[in-house]
């Protein structure tokens, strides 16, 4: 009996190794893009539909393009290909418009300033706020002294002359900075008590958000002379930046308005027993939990403002787009049409594409709470 | 009792600044009395500027000729025609490619969505890189990619593109054949009607005896037959009462046959690519907001992979995905004044732009613009309400 108890011993079967088309790179494919007979057809059409774009896409893009010399003959010679040429002998009329050439340093000084402020403000360090106040206040009048001159021995330069890049940024950015206030105070205003405030808020932010931007330029470039006392005159950049800057107001107050929403009630209860009167409860208390919420949807609409800025053209404005487009008009140039809009398109996309990710990781960081 | 009610309940009398009712009048007041002046104010100054400039105002303008022709008019437009008309010819543009370009990219966004959550890799990647691109280009940027970069240089009429007979794609436009009509053709229409009714009346019967005994019916075929079957049915009965004009080419364009211009075309495209490259999105996190154990308590109740999506997840999914479809919806409208950039005639082109050039009466014309956006914006927003009340949970 013992004899039986001890000659028996467990000896487990050693694990075998998963079957070979499971694992690696056959087991990746058999799971992402081969698992039944649906999948596996939408996969061979995906890459029929790659095969017929990509090589042709490269080739004409890379391989068979031309970006020496300085004039079209040698883009002539190569038919097949992109004629990078024509927007290398454009590009600083892209970045500058009409920006005299020895004055060029101002617009790219302002950017960089605005930018590495820009930089500073995503680390964590003891002035932080100072910096924020720098961008939000000092710097807009010390970028407006830079570009348009006429002070402190810089040469002036009439807004008619800026152009490109430089006017898109410009529209853009003073569009979001000076419409934030306005949309902060147009949000208490639509959930205020107050039955004249709150009425008139609405009819502003609904009527503007229910028309395109275009005829709000539109208005703008005709009817701000027309609501003006006779002799005063508007420049061009102006218009353009009162209507962009009240059309997104409209758009930033329903923003704020949803950080305010999303601020809990007792939050507002707690500040009014604490005794504090409505503009203390909210610059204090509700303002700055609210405004946190929303930084990733400020982003998002500056991004919607951005790419909406190539509208100014109605106001007669030379933005990105529309440099480009009376370049590809130019009789030099006649025919490269593809390779301006496809550059202008890459321009935009790598801008906002970059600012979308740093949205998400705003998003991300931000997420301190509540959710899972 | 020197002031109203402070002391009567023996609460210290305070200054009448500081009784919040008062001052939020006051306040309210105030505003008013700024709003009214900024107003008269500019009213004032529009109207010096105006007499100074000889422009007339009023409506009037409407029933003068307006003597500029449109590119593409859906009711017949002459050269005698009025500004009112022109008006209407340019509002119905705006419709057509409002409307068209809902469809399409609703269609667009939904397949590039559902591809985007694929478990396919190369496709749910492949629906990341386009809507990651088209959404990050400005709208503005692809109408001109669209108009100057690809159907401007397509050939002239006589080296046009032609994929099937009757079908050419020139730089003036796409030439497709069109029906002409017999005697005998109002069949067509009457049946395809009865069709569509009796689709509907068999999907409410099988609805009803689902609902009163549990068996299913696939009204789905049925109704599919009824309305493709009696139109061809009726027409092969009346003899086909239509022949199609094949588009002809005379001289240096074509003639007959239906033509979409460029512009049309380029506005369409750019707008329904990139708007749906936001419904893609819209329908991702529809789709995804609903919570997983949804669908696996479908699968464990024993429904497949279809019927789980049809019955369970996509109900879910469209609740959460109307309020923002509304806006997208609602930005495509907004969006389709772009056209006036490349010359298709809409609203804003034909408007803002022709007849506010001809007329100078800025007020007006501006203020009818936005109006009818305006209008526009409340139909779809109410409309959409209406069918958010009815998929809304309700609730206890």
């Amino acid at each position: 009996m013992t004899d039986q108890s001890q000659g028996y011993v467990f000896t487990p079967t050693p694990p075998q190794p998963p079957p070979a088309n499971m694992v690696g790179v056959v087991g990746w494919m058999r799971a992402n893009l081969f698992n039944g007979w649906f999948n596996s057809l939408l996969t061979i059409f995906s890459l029929y539909l790659l095969y017929l774009t990509l090589p042709p896409l490269v080739n004409w893009a890379v391989v068979n393009a031309t970006i020496s010399g300085t004039d079209r003959a040698l883009c002539e010679a190569s038919p097949d290909g992109a004629c990078w040429t024509f927007i290398k002998m454009r590009f600083n009329q892209i970045l500058f418009g009409f920006y005299p050439e020895g004055e060029q340093w101002r617009p790219i000084l302002t950017f960089v300033i605005g930018l590495g402020g820009l930089i500073g403000t995503a680390f964590h360090f003891a002035g932080k706020r100072w910096l924020v106040l720098f961008l939000l206040t000092a710097y807009p009048v010390i970028a407006f002294f830079l570009l348009a001159g006429g002070y402190f021995g810089l040469t002036e330069v009439e807004t008619a002359k800026w152009g490109g890049l430089t006017v898109t940024l410009v529209v853009s950015v003073t569009g979001i900075v000076a419409s934030f206030p306005i949309g902060i105070l147009l949000a208490l205003g639509r959930r205020s008590n107050m039955p004249i405030v709150r009425s008139a808020c609405v009819v502003f932010i609904e009527v503007v958000r229910g028309v395109p931007l275009i005829s709000v330029l539109f208005m703008a470039s005709v009817m701000l002379p027309l609501f003006l006392p006779e002799g005063v005159s508007f420049n061009k950049l102006l218009r353009a930046l009162v209507g962009v800057t009240l059309f997104t107001a409209a758009y930033m107050a329903e923003v704020v308005r949803g950080g305010l929403q999303a601020v809990p009630k007792g939050q507002y209860e707690g500040a009014a027993a604490l005794g504090l009167g409505y503009w203390k409860m909210m610059i204090l208390i509700i303002l700055p939990q609210a405004l946190k919420l929303v930084i990733p949807s400020i982003v998002n609409s500056f991004i919607s403002l951005f790419k909406d800025t190539t509208l100014v053209y109605i106001v007669g404005l030379f933005d990105v787009l529309e440099i480009i487009r009376v370049s590809t008009k130019d009789a030099n140039w006649i025919g490269f049409e593809q390779e301006g809009y496809v550059f202008a398109a890459l321009m935009f996309w790598v801008f906002c594409f970059a600012m979308s990710r740093v949205s998400l990781r705003i998003e991300r960081r931000l997420d301190t709470s509540h959710r899972k | 009792m020197a002031k109203d009610g402070a002391g009567a309940g023996g609460a210290p009398r305070t200054s009448l600044l500081y009784d919040p009712a008062f001052r939020s009048i006051a306040f309210q007041i105030v505003l008013l009395v700024a709003v009214v002046f900024v107003g008269w104010y500019l009213f004032h100054n529009t109207t010096q500027n105006l007499a100074s400039r000889n422009i007339a105002s009023g409506f009037g303008f409407l029933g003068q000729p307006a003597g500029f022709d449109i590119i593409q008019a859906l009711v017949p437009y002459g050269q005698s025609a009025t500004y009112g008309e022109a008006f209407l010819v340019a509002l119905l543009n705006t419709m057509l490619i409002s409307a068209i370009g809902i469809v399409l990219a609703t269609i667009i966004g939904f397949v590039v969505g559902i591809a985007r959550l694929s478990n396919n890799w190369i496709v749910s990647r492949l629906a990341t890189v386009y809507v990651e691109t088209l959404r990050n280009i400005p709208l503005l940027l692809q109408i001109f990619f669209w108009y100057f970069a690809v159907l401007r240089t397509l050939p002239g009429p006589k080296q046009s593109l032609s994929p099937f007979e009757g079908v050419y794609l020139n730089q003036r436009g796409l030439y497709m054949p069109v029906p002409l009509t017999e005697p005998g053709f109002w069949t067509i229409p009457v049946a395809l009607l009865l069709g569509i009714a009796g689709a509907v009346g068999v999907s409410i019967w099988a609805r009803r005896r689902l609902m009163a005994t549990g068996k299913p019916f696939h009204s789905f075929w049925v109704g599919l037959a009824l309305i493709v079957g009696l139109p061809v049915l009726a027409a092969l009965a009346t003899g086909v009462p239509f022949t199609f004009e094949l588009p002809q080419i005379k001289g240096f364009n074509f003639q007959g046959g239906l033509v979409l211009i460029p512009e049309f075309m380029a506005v369409l495209f750019a707008l329904s690519l990139y708007t749906a490259s936001f419904i893609a999105e819209v329908v991702r996190s529809g789709v995804m907001a609903v919570s997983k154990g949804q669908s696996e308590a479908a699968h464990a109740l024993g429904l497949r992979q279809g019927l789980t999506l049809r019955l369970v997840v996509i109900p879910q999914a469209l609740r959460v995905m109307i309020p923002p479809m509304t806006s997208q919806y609602l930005n495509l409208l907004k969006n389709s004044s772009l056209g006036a950039a490349v010359g298709y005639p809409e609203l804003v082109a034909v408007v803002a732009g022709t007849v506010l050039n001809q007329t100078g009466q800025a007020i007006e014309v501006i203020a009818l613009t936005m109006a009818v956006y305006l209008t526009f914006s409340l139909i779809i927003s109410l409309f959409m309400n209406w069918y958010n009340a009815r998929k809304a949970l309700v609730e206890r």
